[in-house]
Order: structure tokens, then C-alpha cells, then sequence
């Protein structure tokens, strides 16, 4: 099966060892990985801070990059709804918007891909420790992704998931939200991150990066052994 | 109280309500009831999307028809023998009131819980002329006492204090003795509040829903204050936002459901009244006159905009009690008196942006509010319209946000420019390294970095990786 990957911004600058973790994943289980070097940001975070205009030229680059995908994956639930809300953006402008409906319709997230489209449950990966995880509120609510990564995490040999309490609590990231009101969100996450550390977890998981670069930088501030993971790298583990 | 309770600025507020420990441990276990309540009462109905599209539905049809059911309720409260107003603006609402009380040469007023004459700073324009006001809900009675502080939410307006604070407002104030026990507290007021209710001349009352087709007065209370305060005095004033009622009780009976789950995740609070006119020949008790005041306010200025939604509202509260913005900054952060994400969209569009243009951004999106809404209102969306409308309308952004967001859409249209880019961010932020993170970042990210490590970005990007990998490059 041909996939292309949406890596996106986050995952190319600064967390390049989810993308590999998400390349080699979908190697094994058996799809032939294209990544179209013009693909950038989907525009979120223009487009949450009021920017739609401005937003929309990076939309249009992205619609173009991935017209002759058959499938889109990318390891971000957020990034994922995102390219699913651009049919609504681009409503009345007849080519653009027959574009988007089709991007969107072809686009998943990296574990619903993998138990929805290659209706696998068992990806064969072994990760020896105990783990939470964090469910990201794009993934879950606007996505509506809330099965599949537990279902793919139960499959994992040698690993023990506790849950986490307030799982359905944002952690504080919400993009430009995370610099714009920077003291609110740092006391959301300093919340997450007590709860965290209250299940006892070696590991935190989770499927969106923004999140993770968020919980787990004021885990490293706070001095805690807790390692944090992309769903990606776990399920990559053999 | 107007709309607008502080004239703090709005970091000012923000940064009293992070560091008030007593408050946010008040409202974090006030939303933790709360949400386990909702929940459970929302189980046992089951089919709550289905209930959920059906209170939807029929928001939206009392907004398409809003003019004919405004006029169906009109009549129908004058056929039985009730007066209307309709107020365009809260000094309108405000003064016909007052006339009514002057005109009854009446001195003491009971009101039970109502939202919509905070918005029209009501109780403050009838003490102004000497008027006795006493609010009967007891939470809204505990903030009276404790010198007009301003409600923290619009169900239960007195959430960010605990008991012993309480307590204490009491002691100082009403010269009480007893415990911080809740019953002894209600006890003390319910003393205070019989002789009130029995001594008013007029009794004022919000509005849950109208009835149109009857001319009838929903109210949903669990204290049973709106029942004396409409059953004693020999006047009775009920005033609503313009967009408050329902077609038949068939409707009322599905939003009442909605509501009280939502709300206090009650299957139906401890009563529900419907009153219609004032009092007939035959009855024991009720008002001899009743008055319907109708308030616009700013609200058909909605109708017809991308923010229409807003108006289905119910005022449950559901979206506060999920919001975990709210929770850190508690409800007088927001500045108005309607808080958290329903407050953060409605207090610009009612309030406008001068006053209340940070709100829309005191929100992640992370959309619990939509999910939580029983009248499915997007209000994640709606917020974030309004940020559209700060950029692109109002043009309030600020300048350094708009350059970042234009090289932001440059970048992200170009590859070339994202190429470049990419390629200096390291380099433009090696200085603040230590390690493989950033501890002490420039720019915007110094308030990241002020409670979390901002990781440095890798030496080798994703997509290098990828093409080395592709020309059988060493892959690592």
C-alpha cells in the first residue's frame, strides 16, 4: 500500500526521530513510504490565532503537495483535523473546495490508519515498562481518534498502561496559546504533569507532538526520570 | 452589575486568579463534582447525542422564527392579563422597571437567581434611588453580602468560595455565630430571607425559558426561592434575554432535561414552575400584576452573523465546568459576568472588544466546551472566529504577532523560504542551548521557558533524514 507521509513542522524540526519511528512502522507493516518534499505546516497555527487569509496560502501549498496521494498518514491527530476542517475553509471556491473535500477524505492519523485502514491491532512491537498516556484533545474531540491508540498499546508486549487521572484535561499547549498566555498554560501543565507523576508511569505516551514538547518540558524542568515518547517510537519498538 | 466586573487589566486579573490557591482548589473540586455528576445523569438518560441534536434543533428553530414566537408569547402573556416590554437596550430594560417599582411606590424588592439583570447592572440602578434589593438564591445572596463581589458563574455564582470563607462574610456581616457547616449557614439565611420574602413588595425573577404558545414563565430552581419571590409580593417582574424561550411545554420538558444534567447533573432540580399571568379570580396566591420585560441588549445584533449560535445557550454551565482554563483562573479572571468559554464569546459580542478583546484567547481550543455543550454550540470555534475578526477586522492585533504570522505564512507557502528557514532556526537559537534544550528562550519564548524546557532543534531535520535514506545514505 502507498502512503504518503505528512510529517509535519513540529515532527521535521524538532522531533525527527518520531518521523523515522513513523517511516520504518509503516515499513514493516508493509506500506511504501513517498514523502513529497514540498509539504510544509498545515496553517494551524495561523489559523488559530485569527489569521485565515494568511493561513490559507499555506493550505493552498498543501492541498497541491498531496493531490496525487492515496493516502495521507501523519503522526499528529491535530494536524490531522486540521487538514480535515480545510473543505469548510475553502466552501464556494469551486476548485479549491473540490480539492480540499478530497484531501480531507484521504487524510488519517497515524493509529487510525493502522487499526481503520490496515485493520491491524497487533503491530508486533515489544516495549518493556510501565505507561500512561495523554490523549490529545485535537485527536480525541475534533478528530474523534479515542479507541485506536489503546487498542495498538494493548498489543505491545512488556507493557504495562495505567491510567492517567483527568485524562480529558488539555495540558496547556494549545499552540500560540502556550506563549501567548504562557503563566496559564504553564500551570495547566505543571497540573498534567503532577498527575502524571501520581500514576507512578516510567513512561508518558502520546500521539501529537505538540503536547509531548509541551508535558514533557516542564517534565525535564522539574528534574522528573519520567521519559516521554510519541505512540510512534513505542509501537516502532521491537 | 454590568457586564463588566473589574477594571483590572486583564493580566492584572489573570495573575490574582493564578495566585489565589483557596479559589482554584474551590473551583478544581467544584468542577470535579460537577463533571462526574454531568456525566453520570447523562449515562442514564442515554442517547445523549440524540437528545443533544434534538436540543439543537430546537434552538436553532426558535432563532429562525424568533419573531414570531417573541410575538406569539407577547400576545399571549397580555391575553392573560400580564404586560410586555421589549427593551432594546439595558438602560430601556432598567427604567421601565424602575417606573413599574416607583409607579407601586414599593421599597423592598426579592429577586431570585437572574442572570440577565446583572447584564443590565439592575440591582445597583434600584439601589441608586434607594431601593432595598435582596437576592434570594442563596449563593447570589452570600456575594450581595459580601459586598457586591461579583459572581464567578452563572449557575453557582459564589463556586470560588469555600465554607470557611463564607463562614467568615457571615460573621462579619450578619453577626453570625455557628459553624462553617453548610446547613448552619443556610439555616442562618433562610431565617433572614422568610421575613424578606414576606415583607417585599416586588418580587423580580429571571426567566429559564418562556412558553410562547401559553404566555408562560419557566424557572428552575433547587431552593425554592423563585417560588415565594413570585408567590408573595403582590408584584411580580420577570425579565429575560430576547432569545429565552421555547414554542410548547413539549419543547420546554427536552431543554428542562438537557438542562438540569448539564447544569448540576440533576435528572430535574428540586423544582420546576411554570407561571402564567398574574393571579386569577380563585387563586390563593401569585402577583396581582405581572410584568414581562424582554431584553435585547445587543443580542439581534447577533442574529444573522457567523456567530448566531451563541444564542442557543441554555446557561447550563457545562462548558465552565469542563474548561481547564477556567479552572486555573477562575471565573473573575474573565472580567464579565458571564465567564469561561460561553462568557469568552458572548461578553465581546454583547460587551464588545475593547472591554473583553482578550477573552477569545484565554482558550487552547481543546474544544472540551463543545463537546460538553447539550445544545451543541462549536464554541471552540466561535472563539476562534473572534480571533479572526480581532486580526482581520478589528485589526487589534498586535504588530510583532501580525509580522510573525506574515513570515509564518510566507515560510509555510514556500518551500524555498521554509528550506531557509528551517535551516536558521538552529543556528538563531544555538545561543540559548544547554544541551539539547532551551532554557531561557528570546522573544516569545520566554514565557514557554519560564516553567518548561523548550527542546533545541535537532541538528538534522526530518526531512533530511528522509533523503539521505532514499539515496541509500547511512540511516540512523
Amino acid at each position: 500500500m502507498k502512503v504518503t507521509l505528512f510529517a509535519t513542522c513540529l515532527v521535521d524540526l524538532f522531533q525527527s526521530n518520531v518521523g523515522k519511528a513513523t517511516v520504518e512502522l509503516l515499513e514493516r507493516l508493509g506500506c511504501e513510504i513517498d514523502f513529497p518534499e514540498s509539504q510544509i505546516c498545515c496553517g494551524q497555527p495561523a489559523y488559530n490565532s485569527g489569521y485565515t487569509k494568511d493561513s490559507k496560502e499555506a493550505m493552498k501549498k498543501m492541498i497541491n503537495t498531496f493531490a496525487d496521494a492515496e493516502y495521507i498518514v501523519t503522526p499528529s491527530g491535530s494536524c490531522a483535523a486540521m487538514f480535515k476542517e480545510y473543505p469548510a475553509l475553502f466552501q464556494g471556491e469551486d476548485e479549491w473546495e473540490k480539492k480540499a473535500v478530497s484531501l480531507a477524505n484521504k487524510t488519517y492519523e497515524l493509529t487510525q490508519f493502522i487499526v481503520d485502514v490496515l485493520k491491524v491491532t497487533d503491530v508486533g512491537a515489544t516495549f518493556k515498562g510501565t505507561a500512561t498516556y495523554h490523549t490529545s484533545c485535537h485527536m480525541t474531540r475534533l478528530l474523534k481518534v479515542k479507541e485506536a491508540p489503546g487498542i495498538l498499546l494493548s498489543h505491545v508486549k512488556g507493557l504495562e498502561m495505567t491510567p492517567l487521572p483527568d485524562a480529558q484535561n488539555c495540558c496547556g499547549f494549545g499552540g500560540t496559546f502556550s506563549v501567548k498566555m504562557g503563566d496559564i498554560s504553564g500551570q495547566m501543565v505543571e497540573e498534567k504533569v503532577c498527575h502524571i507523576q501520581d500514576t507512578g508511569a516510567d513512561f508518558l505516551i502520546g500521539g501529537d507532538a505538540g503536547c509531548l514538547m509541551n508535558i514533557g518540558g516542564r517534565i525535564r524542568r522539574k528534574g522528573e526520570p519520567i521519559q516521554v515518547l510519541h505512540i510512534a517510537e513505542v509501537l516502532n519498538s521491537i | 452589575m454590568a457586564m463588566k466586573t473589574s477594571s483590572a487589566k486583564f493580566k492584572e486579573r489573570v495573575d490574582e486568579g493564578l495566585h489565589n490557591d483557596f479559589m482554584r482548589l474551590a473551583v478544581s473540586s467544584a468542577q470535579e463534582r460537577l463533571h462526574g455528576r454531568r456525566l453520570t445523569a447523562v449515562d442514564e438518560l442515554g442517547s445523549w447525542e440524540e437528545w443533544r441534536s434534538l436540543g439543537q434543533e430546537i434552538r436553532q428553530h426558535v432563532l429562525a422564527n424568533l419573531d414570531f414566537y417573541l410575538h406569539q408569547l407577547a400576545e399571549n402573556v397580555s391575553k392573560r392579563g400580564g404586560h410586555v416590554f421589549f427593551a432594546e437596550t439595558a438602560e430601556e430594560a432598567s427604567g421601565y422597571i424602575k417606573d413599574v417599582i416607583v409607579g407601586k411606590k414599593a421599597k423592598k424588592i426579592v429577586k431570585s437567581k437572574s442572570m440577565v439583570t446583572e447584564e443590565i447592572n439592575l440591582n445597583a440602578s434600584l439601589e441608586a434611588i434607594g431601593l432595598e434589593v435582596v437576592e434570594t438564591d442563596l449563593g447570589e445572596y452570600i456575594l450581595q453580602v459580601d459586598d457586591h463581589d461579583p459572581p464567578s458563574h452563572i449557575v453557582a455564582p459564589a463556586l470560588h468560595k469555600n465554607k470557611e470563607q463564607i463562614r467568615d462574610v457571615f460573621k462579619e456581616k450578619l453577626a453570625y455565630t455557628q459553624t462553617e457547616k453548610p446547613e448552619e449557614l443556610t439555616a442562618h439565611v433562610r431565617g433572614i430571607l422568610r421575613k424578606d420574602f414576606l415583607s417585599a413588595d416586588v418580587g423580580i425573577t429571571g426567566c429559564n425559558f418562556a412558553i410562547a404558545e401559553t404566555g408562560s414563565i419557566g424557572l428552575v430552581t433547587n431552593e425554592g426561592n423563585a417560588d415565594l419571590v413570585t408567590a408573595l409580593p403582590k408584584t411580580q417582574i420577570t425579565v429575560m434575554g430576547m432569545e429565552r424561550l421555547v414554542p410548547t411545554f413539549d419543547e420546554f420538558e427536552v431543554l428542562v432535561s438537557l438542562l438540569t444534567r448539564s447544569a448540576v447533573g440533576q435528572r430535574l432540580t428540586s423544582y420546576i414552575t411554570a407561571l402564567t399571568g398574574p393571579r386569577d379570580e380563585g387563586d390563593v396566591d401569585g402577583p396581582e400584576e405581572f410584568h414581562l420585560v424582554i431584553v435585547d441588549n445587543g443580542r439581534s445584533s447577533i442574529l444573522g452573523t457567523e456567530f448566531q449560535s451563541v444564542l442557543q445557550c441554555i446557561r447550563c454551565a457545562a462548558c465552565i465546568n469542563v474548561c481547564p482554563v477556567y479552572r486555573q483562573v477562575g471565573g473573575h479572571s474573565y472580567g464579565s459576568i458571564y465567564p469561561g468559554p460561553i462568557g469568552a464569546v458572548l461578553s465581546p459580542l454583547l460587551g464588545g472588544y475593547d472591554d473583553f478583546k482578550e477573552l477569545p484567547y484565554a482558550s487552547t481550543l481543546c474544544a472540551a466546551c463543545t463537546d460538553a455543550c447539550p445544545v451543541k454550540i462549536p464554541l471552540h470555534d466561535l472563539l476562534r472566529k473572534h480571533r479572526e475578526v480581532i486580526v482581520e477586522k478589528e485589526k487589534m492585533a498586535p504588530f510583532s504577532e501580525k509580522m510573525a504570522m506574515k513570515a509564518f505564512g510566507l515560510g509555510a507557502a514556500s518551500p524555498m523560504l521554509y528550506k531557509f528557514g528551517s535551516k536558521m532556526v538552529p543556528a538563531a537559537m544555538s545561543p540559548f542551548k544547554t544541551g539539547d534544550s532551551i532554557s531561557k528562550g528570546p522573544g516569545p519564548l520566554k514565557t514557554w521557558t519560564e516553567s518548561r524546557e523548550f527542546p533545541a532543534p535537532g541538528k538534522e531535520s526530518f526531512r533530511d533524514w528522509f533523503k539521505n535514506r532514499e539515496k541509500g545514505g547511512n540511516p540512523s
